[in-house]
Parts: C-alpha cells; sequence; structure tokens
C-alpha cells in the first residue's frame, strides 16, 4: 500500500464507505456466489449516499472487494465520462482515494453499467456490474416468492415460450438487452441490460464477473472460465446486432455503435459506446471514413 | 464533425452549485433556521424521521432544508447517514400503555377509562387561511388554559379493552420472544412475518400507504375499519446494555401509534372476533400511522385463512413498492443514459419494419374478393 494514496481518502469515512463488518457479510455473499454461478445470493444491501436504481448494488460490490492498490475505471454505456459513471468514480476516489484510470488495460476492478469493454479482459480483472433487476423472470412472473420456486425446480419453460412467442409475431426474439443466459447450464440468469451483442464475450470470460443488485439485495456472479450461453432455439439461433457502416470516428466495425443525431433533418452518424476502445484506436491512427474523405480531398 | 461530449465532471460540479444557489433563493430574504424547522415544520419533521428510519428531529430539520423542502429527498438523506451507524442493540419494547398522552381518541367508544383527549389536531379547525400568520412578528402563540382535571395517569388501549371479553384477536409473542428482525440489515425474505412487514410499513411511503388504506376502504379490500384508538405522546426509550445489567433511559420520543378494529367472521376452528391492525410512526404522524395500520390488518389475509384478491392483501405488491427511496430511486433512475439499449430497440424496431415493408411489396398470393369472403 502506497501512503500517499491512503491518505487522499476522506477521514470522515471509513476505507471505500461501507464499514469493515458490512464489506464482509457481501464478501461472505460473494463467496457464496461465485461457489453456485447464476444463483441469486440474497444480501443486507445497504442504503448509500447515491440513490437507489443508480448503482448502490456495483457499488457495494466494488466497495468490498477494493484495496489501496486497486485501479478502478466505472463506466456507463460504456462510456467513462457520463454522469452516473463521474459520479461513482469520483465518490470512490473521495472514499478510497484509489487510482482511477479510463484504460481498460490499466484497471484491475471496471464497475459497469449496461456495456462489457470490447477489450478482452484479463484473468487479472473484475467485471462489477450494476444490476437494476436481478430476475430474469420478473416480467414474466412478479412474484420473488414464484420465481425462486422455478429457479429451484430449473423450470424455465415460460421463458422459452416468451421468446417462442417472439418469434411467432416479429420474426426475431424482440429482446435486445437484458437477453437472458444460461450460466454453467444450471441457472438463468440477467446478463443486466448489457445489449445482446455484449452476451458472448460473457462465456469463457478469463476475468471474474460479479453482479450486484442493491435495491432488490441480491448478488450473483460468473466465476472465469464459465460457460455462459444465450437461450436461443436451433432453427432461430442466436445472433448480435450489426451495423452496416463503421464508426464514424474510429472506422471501427467490430464495436457496439450509438447512434448520434447531429442536426435536425435526420442526419445522424454512428460511434463507438466504448470511449477507451474508440479513443485507443484513434491514438493508433485509425479513422473514421469521414475523416478519410476529409482527408483525401 | 460531431466530437465526443467532454466535460463531464465539471458540468456535475456546476449542477451543486446551482443547487446551492436555488435552495438559498433571494438573499434579501432571511436564510431559514434549522431550528425554526424543527420548531414550526414538526409534521414534515415527523414524515421525514418516519421515511427516513431514523428518529433525530435536528437532523430531520437539516435534512428539510437541504433538500428545500422535499421530504423524499429529506429522507434520503437520513437513511444514506442512518447506514453508517453502529447498531448497539434493541431497545425493550415501548410500553405504549403508560405514554404521556397528549393526544388520544377512540371512535369506537363514546367514553371510556383515560377519556378522549383531543390534544393538538387541524380535524376540528377549518381550513380558512390564517392570515395573520402572513404578517411575522405578530403571531404570538394562545396561552392555553390546562384542562380541570389531570389526565389519569393509566390509560388503557382500546384493544385491550375488549381483548379481556375475548372479543379481540390477541396479540401473542412468537415462542422465545425472539428479537425482531431487521429488514435494513437482512434483505425482507417472502412471505415475511409481521415484524419485518411492520418495520416496512413503518418506513414506507406515507402517500402509497395512504392510497391503498384508501383503496381497502372502498371496496378493493374486505375490511371495514373502526378507528379503536389513536394516542400521540411521549414515551422513553429503555435498553439494556450487557454489561451493565439493567435498563437505562436513553430518552424520550414522540410517538403517534393507532389500533384499527374490524371485522372477522370466525372460521370452522375460530367463533367471530375482530381483529386489529396495528400502525405505529414518529412524531406526530395521525394519517401515516392509520393507513399503516388498515394496510397491516389487510396483510393478516393469509393468516386469516382469506382470499388475497386486492392489491392492498399482497404483501410483495405493498411491501417491495412502499419504501420511499427505492421508490424514487429507481423511477428516477430513467433519467440516467439508456442509450446503449435504446440503440438495440431501434435497430430491431427498423429492421422488422424493413422485414415488414419488403413483404408489403411482394404479390399478394390472392385476390382481395377471395381475401374479403
Amino acid at each position: 500500500m502506497s501512503a500517499d494514496t491512503a491518505l487522499c481518502a476522506d477521514p470522515n469515512y471509513n476505507f471505500a464507505y461501507i464499514d469493515e463488518q458490512t464489506k464482509r457479510m457481501i464478501r461472505r455473499a460473494l463467496l457464496k456466489a461465485v461457489s453456485i454461478p447464476g444463483y441469486q445470493v440474497p444480501f443486507g444491501s445497504r442504503e448509500m449516499p447515491l440513490a437507489r436504481g443508480w448503482g448502490t448494488g456495483g457499488i457495494q460490490v466494488t466497495a468490498a472487494l477494493i484495496g489501496p492498490l486497486d485501479r478502478l475505471k466505472v463506466i456507463d454505456q460504456g462510456a467513462d465520462d457520463t454522469t452516473n459513471a463521474v459520479a461513482i468514480r469520483s465518490f470512490f476516489s473521495r472514499v478510497t482515494g484509489v487510482e482511477t484510470t479510463q484504460k481498460v488495460a490499466e484497471a484491475t476492478i471496471i464497475q459497469t453499467r449496461h456495456r462489457i469493454p470490447e477489450r478482452p479482459l484479463t484473468e487479472d480483472q473484475i467485471l462489477v456490474y450494476q444490476v437494476p433487476q436481478p430476475e430474469p423472470l420478473r416480467k414474466l412472473e412478479p412474484s420473488e416468492v414464484e420465481t425462486r420456486n422455478m429457479h429451484a425446480w430449473e423450470e424455465y419453460g415460460l421463458m422459452q415460450v416468451r421468446l417462442y412467442e417472439d418469434i411467432a409475431r416479429f420474426g426475431h426474439v424482440a429482446t435486445t438487452y437484458s437477453y437472458p443466459v444460461m450460466v454453467n447450464d444450471r441457472y438463468v440468469a440477467s446478463p443486466t441490460p448489457i445489449p445482446k451483442f455484449d452476451n458472448p464475450k460473457m462465456n469463457m470470460m478469463p476475468a471474474l464477473q460479479l453482479f450486484g443488485a442493491g435495491r432488490e439485495k441480491r448478488i450473483y456472479a460468473i466465476p472465469p472460465y464459465t460457460k455462459v450461453r444465450s437461450l436461443d432455439f436451433d432453427d432461430h439461433p442466436f445472433t448480435v446486432q450489426s451495423w452496416t457502416q463503421p464508426c464514424t470516428l474510429c472506422g471501427a466495425r467490430d464495436s457496439y455503435l450509438d447512434e448520434v443525431i447531429v442536426d435536425d433533418s435526420g442526419g445522424r452518424i454512428f460511434v463507438c459506446s466504448d470511449t477507451d476502445h474508440c479513443e485507443g484506436r484513434r491514438e493508433l491512427g485509425h479513422v473514421g471514413p469521414a475523416e478519410d474523405s476529409e482527408r483525401s480531398t | 464533425m460531431y466530437v465526443a461530449v467532454k466535460g463531464g465532471e465539471a458540468a456535475i460540479r456546476a449542477t451543486h452549485d446551482l443547487v446551492a444557489q436555488m435552495r438559498r433563493g433571494d438573499p434579501c430574504v432571511p436564510e431559514l433556521d434549522t431550528r425554526q424547522i424543527r420548531e414550526q415544520m414538526k409534521l414534515a419533521v415527523a414524515r421525514v424521521m418516519n421515511e427516513g428510519s431514523l428518529y433525530d428531529e435536528d437532523l430531520a430539520a437539516l435534512a428539510l432544508k437541504q433538500s428545500q423542502g422535499d421530504a423524499v429527498e429529506a429522507a434520503f438523506l437520513m437513511r444514506a447517514y442512518r447506514t453508517t451507524l453502529p447498531r448497539f442493540g434493541s431497545s425493550a419494547p415501548l410500553d405504549t400503555a403508560r405514554m404521556a398522552i397528549r393526544r388520544r381518541i377512540s371512535a369506537a367508544f363514546k367514553d371510556l377509562p383515560g377519556g378522549q383527549v383531543l390534544g393538538p389536531t387541524y380535524d376540528y379547525t377549518h381550513r380558512l387561511f390564517d392570515f395573520a400568520l402572513e404578517a411575522a412578528g405578530l403571531t404570538a402563540a394562545p396561552a392555553v388554559t390546562p384542562g380541570g382535571a389531570p389526565l389519569d395517569e393509566s390509560m388503557p388501549r382500546v384493544p385491550d379493552i375488549l381483548g379481556s371479553e375475548g372479543l379481540m384477536e390477541p396479540e401473542r409473542a412468537l415462542p422465545d420472544d425472539p428479537a425482531p428482525c431487521d429488514v435494513t440489515r437482512e434483505p425482507a425474505e417472502f412471505p415475511i412475518d409481521r415484524d419485518g412487514r411492520l418495520q416496512m410499513l413503518a418506513r414506507g411511503d406515507e402517500g402509497f400507504l395512504l392510497g391503498l388504506a384508501y383503496s381497502v376502504q372502498r371496496g378493493f379490500g374486505a375490511n371495514h375499519p373502526f378507528a379503536g384508538e389513536i394516542r400521540m405522546g411521549e414515551t422513553s426509550v429503555r435498553y439494556r446494555p450487557e454489561d451493565l445489567g439493567f435498563e437505562i433511559d436513553l430518552g424520550e420520543i414522540t410517538v403517534t401509534e393507532c389500533q384499527m378494529i374490524n371485522q372477522f367472521s370466525g372460521s370452522k376452528d375460530a367463533p367471530p372476533q375482530f381483529t386489529r391492525g396495528y400502525g405505529f410512526a414518529f412524531g406526530h404522524s395521525e394519517r401515516k400511522a392509520m393507513s399503516m395500520a388498515i394496510v397491516d390488518r389487510s396483510l393478516k389475509c393469509r393468516d386469516l385463512g382469506e382470499a388475497a384478491d386486492y392489491p392492498a392483501q399482497k404483501e410483495e405488491f405493498v411491501l417491495y413498492h412502499c419504501d420511499t427511496i427505492e421508490a424514487s430511486g429507481f423511477v428516477e433512475h430513467l433519467k440516467l443514459p439508456h442509450y446503449v439499449d435504446f440503440q438495440g430497440e431501434l435497430e430491431l424496431i427498423r429492421k422488422i419494419r424493413r422485414e415488414h415493408d419488403e413483404r408489403a411489396a411482394e404479390p399478394a398470393l390472392f385476390t382481395p374478393s377471395e381475401a374479403a369472403e
């Protein structure tokens, strides 16, 4: 531990805000979650100084994990500079004094809302998801008593029927985010509202994936190198989104793109949602089609 | 050329300055003192203490000042502070039969031991503006003439009076009288026991519980409640530290308690009996305590073998959704960016519409006359 970083933490609060007993309680829940991949472990979620639904689960998981030598990256929608990411990053800077980073490669802990970074993660990294609704069956069955029973009995027929009905009505599974996954061939779990584009990255990921739902008071986990399968049918295999054009800024064709409206007559461009990915490519000299054409003229 | 928006941190800092400026309002007007809020906005302070789940009038007054009077935001400040406090034990049960009564009414009996004590209430006022309050400095509180006789020392609770006749469902401690659960330490699990239910209702949003209680009265529930008793006053909180071995007095708090009496037709195992709903709140909070009592009774349906047909009878529905802080946090989280997910929806809806158009452009497989048949 470097004395400098520890000194930067706000002395009015315990390191990482929550007290050590509570951290131990969360760590016990995390250990149980890692032992039963995809199972939602109830935990004594504390009220945090950030609002419920704004990442209090992820914050508690990160707070229970983080040490003085960690380097933290926080993203929302793939970006480091969105309001939620800024607020959470500055919270941890204040109460831990740890170094923060915007580069995926440098981070030891990445707290995320709605995206998995494009750059593959390593065994030395932990990905902490903020989870609004941990229960993948909730929209089909509002009662927690019922859904816990359905998981216990591995009764997932209802979910398959829903996916089938989508295909019958629309020709596609009409779920583009929070696309349900089967973890370790046992529990159906919510990948949180990441776009289904990111689902394949969860499968056999070298990094530990932890999920914290503060308001719903649940923690679940996907240990490194665990099988994660997006639910589908043999004749309607799972597919991910694709775009016809590359990122306007960096020319990437393999990343998730956000649509940005640039004028009031329908003009729009597409740019990488993962800002670190996009900036890293531009630093390496990649350019998008627009700048390419500007250069050639 | 689009450039990714940067500078989120500076913009967020600026919002902090702006909200501080808005909170202060016109600087020509004297600033509010938190003591004024504590003394003169007592009912707002009580609501913040209830939903903030923490009895501290000074902090609740500060929370109201900091939040510009937004009760939900103020309760949130209380909760975020409460979570940092160590929990050193449970108090001894409050004995509300022995509290210093300031108000005690029963709608079930014309008179009763201890009498009806009206106390401070808006109930019998005309809701006409008192413009004298607008003119500062002119409103010394009127001198209050004390009643002719001192109040009885013992004010038996109305359900206890009925209980002695066997007409009232008894409240029995569980075997071994275990310590009540604490939903702020262990997550609530459903079906939930009454201790957890009462704690969640006590922390619950007054408006939400009021609406549910109203729904029960209007017919979305099977009960007709009588206000058996509402009492408000001061009671001391007593605590027995392990190493001391005897109870000590931690101080006095103002509380409101309500017990609703409800019909119950009995079952094949039990003769007809009245049942009760229990409401309790910090400070002078009658509306909250009454709503809580009606909803508590409504949620007894499982234990009494009643059908749970209405919203106020469904415990997961009521208890998961009555928490002000969780509800406001999650509803308002919709303000956070969701553009990644929305992009997924855009991509899908365009694809489905494109396929729809392509199908429409294909030659029809049958003629319109056939289709009309």
